[in-house]
């Protein structure tokens, strides 16, 4: 008796102690918060980032490499390449374009947040102008976690089809740029140009759509120049 | 894995919550889920259980996983409509003049810790 008196008791003690703490708060907010203040940092040093998001092969090597190149000499310019594995895309950048490229492993993760991707910069030389982080390919998490990016884009390629800003949303609705990749291919493909970019307007007005193909250069200095002027009214 | 940094942005914030209350073992942890938060509870629920088996505190910590539905608002007809079943086309007038008004979240509503 004296046994089950002490434990009720002790169970009563600990039921007592249980607080209920109420939170009610978005799990994105602390990120949100976090990404503000890098994006205030960023300004401060004049460094621009912009933040690449896309399925996996749609080309996002390539149209960094032309990219690049199309703008290297006008301004200093870093990449990030961020992957779950290997560093077979910073090789290839630093071999194309001669600029400093560094590696994050996100460890399994689908997506940088923006502690992650401070952790990044902070390895990057200084007195830089432009950053690009290329996110790891995927269409759904990078979308929800503010990377601290002065500006998002993000590559569609003509083989994923024009419907892809239906099945994609919330990337479509965040990004300030939608680069539309692989046009040599479109006459193989049943594509439609102008059904895409009536699509993207749906999910964002504003965004701004490049046709290019990275492989051949065509409609890459378009994106450079918007790029260059960017980056120019960041530092104003 | 999407649901996987969910779970530890979750363990983080609760973590926060914890220090902040003097807490050292959280039992549970009440979330609400949008229907079209792109978060699949069932995935949620099992990244859940491997990643609290592994942090101080959270041994056992049940999550529970309250949804919510998703409901988008008309502004030509000036009306609301269940978004899942009509998408982003309105289903009074047909107008795709809408927006969602709620249904993405992903948001920690309470814990009960010690």
């Amino acid at each position: 008796m004296q046994i089950i008196h002490y434990l009720s008791a002790r169970k009563l003690k600990i039921m007592e102690k249980v607080k209920v703490i109420e939170i009610k708060k978005s799990i994105f907010e602390e990120n949100g918060r976090e990404a503000d203040e890098l994006r205030a940092e960023l300004k401060k040093k004049g460094v621009f980032l912009l933040n690449l998001m896309s399925s996996p092969g749609s080309g996002k090597t390539t149209t960094l490499i032309a990219t690049i190149n199309a703008i290297k000499d006008k301004i200093k310019v870093a990449v990030m390449e961020a992957d779950i594995d290997s560093d077979v895309d910073a090789i290839k950048i630093k071999e194309a374009t001669g600029i400093e490229s560094i590696q994050l492993h996100t460890g399994g993760m689908c997506h940088l947040d923006a502690e992650m991707t401070r952790q990044g910069l902070d390895n990057l030389s200084e007195g830089l102008d432009l950053a690009i982080l290329e996110n790891v390919g995927n269409l759904v998490c990078p979308a929800e976690f503010d990377t601290g990016a002065v500006r998002n884009a993000m590559i569609l390629s003509v083989p994923e089809g024009h419907d892809k800003p239906l099945k994609y949303p919330l990337m479509f609705s965040i990004c300030d740029v939608v680069l539309i990749n692989k046009t040599d291919v479109l006459p193989y493909f049943d594509f439609d140009m102008d059904k895409c970019r009536e699509y993207i307007a749906m999910r964002n007005p504003a965004a701004k759509v490049f046709p290019i193909c990275a492989r051949t250069g065509e409609g890459v200095d378009s994106f450079a120049n918007w790029l260059l002027e960017e980056v120019a009214l960041w530092k104003n | 894995m999407h649901e996987l940094g969910i779970v530890f942005h979750i363990i983080k914030e609760v973590k926060k919550a914890m220090q902040e209350n003097n807490c050292s073992k959280v039992s549970k942890v009440v979330m609400n889920i949008g229907e079209v938060s792109t978060v699949v509870p069932y995935y949620l629920e099992d990244c859940w259980n491997w990643a609290v088996s592994k942090e101080e505190g959270f041994q056992g910590c049940k999550l529970e996983i309250k949804m919510l539905d998703a409901v988008t608002w008309c502004d030509d007809c000036k009306s609301e409509y269940p978004t899942v079943a009509h998408g982003k086309t309105c289903p009074h007038c047909g107008s795709g003049n809408t927006w969602l008004l709620r249904g993405n979240e992903v948001e920690i509503l309470e814990i009960e810790a010690i």
